[in-house]
Formats: C-alpha cells, structure tokens, sequence
C-alpha cells in the first residue's frame, strides 16, 4: 500500500517561537492517523501545512503523491478540511453553505444540489437546513463543517480537533460519520487532545510537542508503555508519598516510571486490570502503614502518556479539557471553539 | 486554449458565487443596510435645508444646492462606506471562511473580486434609493438620461476603486475594527478637501490646490458636470486617470498578499 499523507522533515517558525521541529510521519491509504499533543504541540500547524493553507519553512510534504506547495491546485482537489479553524458561513443557511461551497468546488448546480441534500440528511440536519448556521448548537455546526468538508467525497479528510468543546452526544454523532467515511475508503489524518478521541478511531497515534513527533504507534502500544491502567492513590499525608510509592512498586505499580501527580497525589501505571490489582495495591499501602483517603483504577490519560513520554506534565498552563487555541502566533486563528450558543 | 477558456469560465463563476454569498449577507444583516442607507439620505436632507441657503448663493445661476450637492453626497457615502470592504475581508478572514475558501480547488481572485463586487452592488443600489430621496427634495438631472446613467456609473467605478484600496486594507489589517477605523481617518479629511459640499474655489489657496487634483474632486465634478452640464472631459479625464491608478496598483498588490496570506 502506498502513503496517502507523507511528510519529511517538516518544521515551521512564527517569528521566535517554533512551532514544527522537523517532523516525519506517514499515514497508508484507508488508515486513520491521530495526531495527539496539547495545546501548542503544532498539531494545527501540520494540517494547515498539508491542507496548503500555510508554506514550510523547511521539509516537504505530500498529499497522494502532490507536493503541497508545488502542487497546492492537485491537492486541494482530494482533500476535504474541517476543524476549528475552517468556518461555515454564520450568515448563510446549512442549505447554502452546503450549496455555496458545492459551487467554489465546481461541482455542477444539480450534482452540488443532489450532494448537499445527501449530507444534510446524513449528518441530521435536515430539520435545520434552512436556518442560518449562527442559531446551530457547536455540535450542529461541526457537523456542518464536516458536511461542507465532504462534498466532493475527498479520498483523503483532515479533521483539526473536531471533537473539541463538544458534549458527549454531539462527540459521538461525529465519531460515527467518521467511522463511516474509514470504512468507506477515506484516509483520515486527525488532531486530537484526547487520547480516548485517538484510540477510538484512529489505526495509529502520533504523540506531538513542541513541534517533534516523540511516539508513535497503535493506540495500545502507546498504553501499554504506562501500563493499560493506572493506580491513582490520594495520601493523607502527603510526606507518606516514597513509602507510598515503594509499596506500590512492591506489587508491580510504577516501578522504573515517572510519577507524577500534585500533594498526595499519587498516579502510577498498574501491570493488571481489575478488582484484584485494586485489593493488592490496597494491601500493599496497608502492610507499609500508608493511610489514603482515596485509591482508584483509571484509564491513562493524555496527560500520563505525557508524563511516561516526556518525564513532565503536558502543558502545565493550559488544562487538557478546555477547547483553546492550537500552536502559533497567528491572531487570524478563532479565539477558541465556539460554544453552543 | 481550450483548457484556459474553460478556467475562465470557471473563474467567473467563482466570483459569481462569491459575490452572490456577499450580497446575501447584505438582506441577513438588515440593520447594516438600514444604517448604511438612512446616513446618506439624513446627509441630503440636513445639507439641503442647513446649508442650501448659505452655499446655495455662491453657486452658479439656475443651480440650486440639491442639485450641486446630491453628486457630491453620491460620491461622499461611497467613500464612507468603502472601508466596509476591510470589514468585510477582515471578519472573513478571521471567522474561518477565508481559510476554508483557500483550501479548495476554487479561484483565488474569486474571493476578492466577490467582496469589492458586492460592494459595488450594494453602492449601486444605496445610490437608487438616493437619487429617488434627492428628486423629492427637488433633485433632477438636467443633463439628460444617458448622461444620467454616466453619472451613476462613474459612482460605481469610484466606490470599485476605493474598494480595492479597502480590500489591501483588510488584508493586511489584524481586525475588523483596525480596518473601519482607518478608512475613517484616511476618508474624512479627503471628503471634506473636495467639492462634495461646496465649490473649491471658496477655500484657501493651498487647499484648491490639494482638492483641485483630489480624486474624490475628480469623482464629484465628473458626476456633477454629467447631471448638470458643464465640462465633463476635463474631470473625466483625471478621475479615469485616478481609476486605472488605483487599480493597477491595488489589484495586484492585494493578489500577491492573497497568495502568501498564511
């Protein structure tokens, strides 16, 4: 199979700060790549690179074998873009947005027509269609970008953050297309802050900061570099946290890891699922005379990924779950996802 | 050749459908439009009454002050509200619209031609509703329809023009708001230097001399002498002059900064 999405050496400043540092990655046709960091990891900067919104400084980059700046016309031809830098119209109906945009991609009227009727019906907003996009809720109009996003049936779809800032329901609604286009054929290259968002639905993960790809492969091979689980113990006494995390490691929680975690906090990866691995790591703190207000199993993180990866807390200023700005200086860029209104 | 008709074809169709988009924001915003036409006709009508009989006297025989003032409040909106072409590019460019335009196969120009197009449909018809406010208030072309018709059109080519110049304005701007205030600051002064409101050789020799070669001059006595009579060539001349100046110059400077917008 060849490489629908590749990428050499890519990097890009704004000014002082750099946003790429050489990146490399490749996406096989019909795969699904997450490119997961947080804020400011660079993750907007490579999709608009690819999407030919914005020239590399340095590196190449190619969207089925065209060159994204060399042939920007070739490649704006198979991609579709949504994400949260790529807008509808606020003034214009979902009906004329779909339209419009069927239109500039020189669609004839009565195929753009037929086109965007599909979409509305397919992404549930036919009872809207006739309303401007401003009245739509976030997730209505994320799925109206992904509409607009979809007219020509692009072989290959590049979503930025297309979860970010929605509830669970719109989340899903969204997810589900997705799965569909993959299984359709489409190659997808997804950005993401949420490791969940990547392992559901991408093939391969590419975990992105400060410009550098640092890991890369299938979601449980990233997970199980930290263990498929994590024990998370909050301390009484927050000076108890070595003899805490020495009988941890006793039963194989964290041993040889980065720990991490506020005051008496205590997170460190568990070998084994389950209520046993719970019961023995309660035992453990037991027997060293540990006293916890809390003990929990959980699912990594993005920030525990992080932690493993890079030894410190990703992206100490922004927290993980608040839709913000990706990467680069750039004040075109939206403030920040648009809530529902 | 049959490859570069057909991207014409394409091309025209591309600022078609974007200025279509443009001039349907136009009826979603009935606010703007409201503001954008109830300004200049407060301008005829407090001009007319306020001013018509101080300025009126210094006026030639047989010419009353609507009749010499409504070319020149024509020509006086159209520059007020070309700095919308900024806001216009400004607010697109920021919301998302621009970038999702860029990343399709479609024509580049097709998003400025579509934005300075609308905005000259939408000076073509304040400019209507002006004319039918001015013949109430005793307005009337006195030079005849065709010249009627050039008038109007000399209007247009004025408010293009500074369109374009509007257009470089918001793309290199960071806000709509940057952008509006400009074009207020660069525009009051010209407007109020020229013979939009009254005739230039009641002003101080230096200032005649800057508003007798000002653009927005050229544009008002052009329209002016079309309505009324009067040496049309010489203003004509200048103001066409002025025109393809613009153009050549703002044109391509807006397609170039389009081109490497990141």
């Amino acid at each position: 199979m060849s490489a629908a999405v590749r990428v050499e050496g890519l990097a890009k400043r704004f000014g002082d700060t750099t946003a790429l540092a050489g990146v490399d990655l490749e996406v096989q046709q019909g795969a699904v790549l997450g490119l997961l960091g947080p804020n400011g990891a660079g993750k907007t900067t490579i999709v608009r690179v690819l999407a030919t919104l914005l020239r590399p400084d340095e590196g190449r980059a190619e969207v089925l074998g065209h060159d994204v700046v060399r042939e920007a016309r070739e490649v704006r031809r198979v991609i579709g873009l949504a994400g949260q830098f790529a807008a509808v119209d606020e003034l214009l109906t979902g009906r004329e947005n779909l339209r419009l945009f069927a239109g500039l991609f020189r669609m004839g009227r009565r195929e753009g027509r037929a086109r965007a009727e599909d979409l509305l019906e397919r992404l549930d907003l036919l009872d809207a269609a006739d309303r401007t996009a401003k009245t739509y809720s976030g997730g209505m109009r994320r799925r109206l970008d992904l509409a607009s996003s979809l007219l020509t049936r692009p072989p290959v779809l590049f979503l930025d953050e297309p979860t970010t800032g929605l509830d669970p329901r719109s989340r899903n609604q969204i997810w589900t297309v997705v799965r569909e286009l993959v299984e359709e054929g489409t190659t997808v290259f997804l950005t993401t802050q949420y490791l969940e968002e990547a392992d559901q639905l991408a093939s391969r993960i590419a975990v992105i900061d400060h410009g550098q790809v640092i890991a890369q492969g299938t979601g449980d091979e990233l997970k199980d570099q930290i263990g498929g689980q994590m024990v998370q113990v909050r301390l009484v006494d927050a000076g108890r946290r070595e003899a805490a995390e020495r009988a941890l490691a006793r039963v194989g929680c964290g041993a040889d890891h980065h720990t991490g975690g506020q005051d008496g906090l205590v997170t460190v990866p568990a070998p084994r699922d389950g209520v046993a691995m719970v019961a023995e790591a309660a035992a453990a703190l037991r027997d060293a005379g540990v006293e916890v207000s809390d003990l929990a199993l959980r699912r990594p993180t993005l920030d525990d990924v992080f932690l493993e990866l890079t030894g410190r807390e990703a992206a100490p200023e922004d927290a993980p779950t608040q839709p913000a700005d990706d990467a680069a200086p750039d004040s075109r860029r939206p403030e920040a996802e648009k809530e529902p209104v | 050749m049959n490859a570069a008709v057909a991207e014409l074809r394409w091309t025209l169709r591309d600022c078609f459908l974007v200025t279509g988009r443009n001039m349907r924001h136009f009826t979603r915003q009935p606010q703007l439009l409201l503001f954008s036409t109830i300004q200049p006709v407060m301008f005829i009508i407090l001009f007319t009454y306020v001013f018509g009989g101080a300025i009126g006297s210094s006026l030639p025989e047989g010419v009353s002050y609507v009749d010499f003032l409504l070319p020149g409040i024509l020509i006086q909106s159209s520059a007020f509200r070309a700095s919308q072409t900024a806001v216009g590019l400004a607010e697109d460019m920021k919301n998302g619209v621009v970038d999702r335009l860029r990343s399709m196969p479609m024509s580049r120009a097709a998003v400025l031609v579509g934005r300075t197009g609308a905005d000259m449909v939408r000076t073509l018809f304040v400019v209507a509703l002006m004319i039918v406010v001015g013949y109430i208030v005793g307005f009337s072309f006195m030079n005849g329809p065709l010249q009627a018709v050039a008038a109007v059109i000399v209007v247009c080519l004025f408010s293009l023009a500074l369109s374009w110049i509007f257009a470089f304005v918001g793309l290199i701007s960071d806000g709509a708001e940057t952008a509006q205030s400009a074009g207020f600051v660069f525009m009051f002064p010209l407007v109020f230097a020229s013979s939009v409101f009254v005739p230039i050789e009641t002003m101080p020799s230096w200032l005649e001399g800057f508003a007798s070669v000002s653009p927005v001059t050229l544009a008002v006595d052009s329209a002016r002498a079309l309505s009324l009579g009067g040496d049309v060539a010489g203003p004509l001349l200048g103001f066409l002059a002025w025109t393809v100046g613009i153009l050549a110059v703002f044109v391509p400077l807006c397609v170039w900064r389009f081109r490497r917008m990141s």
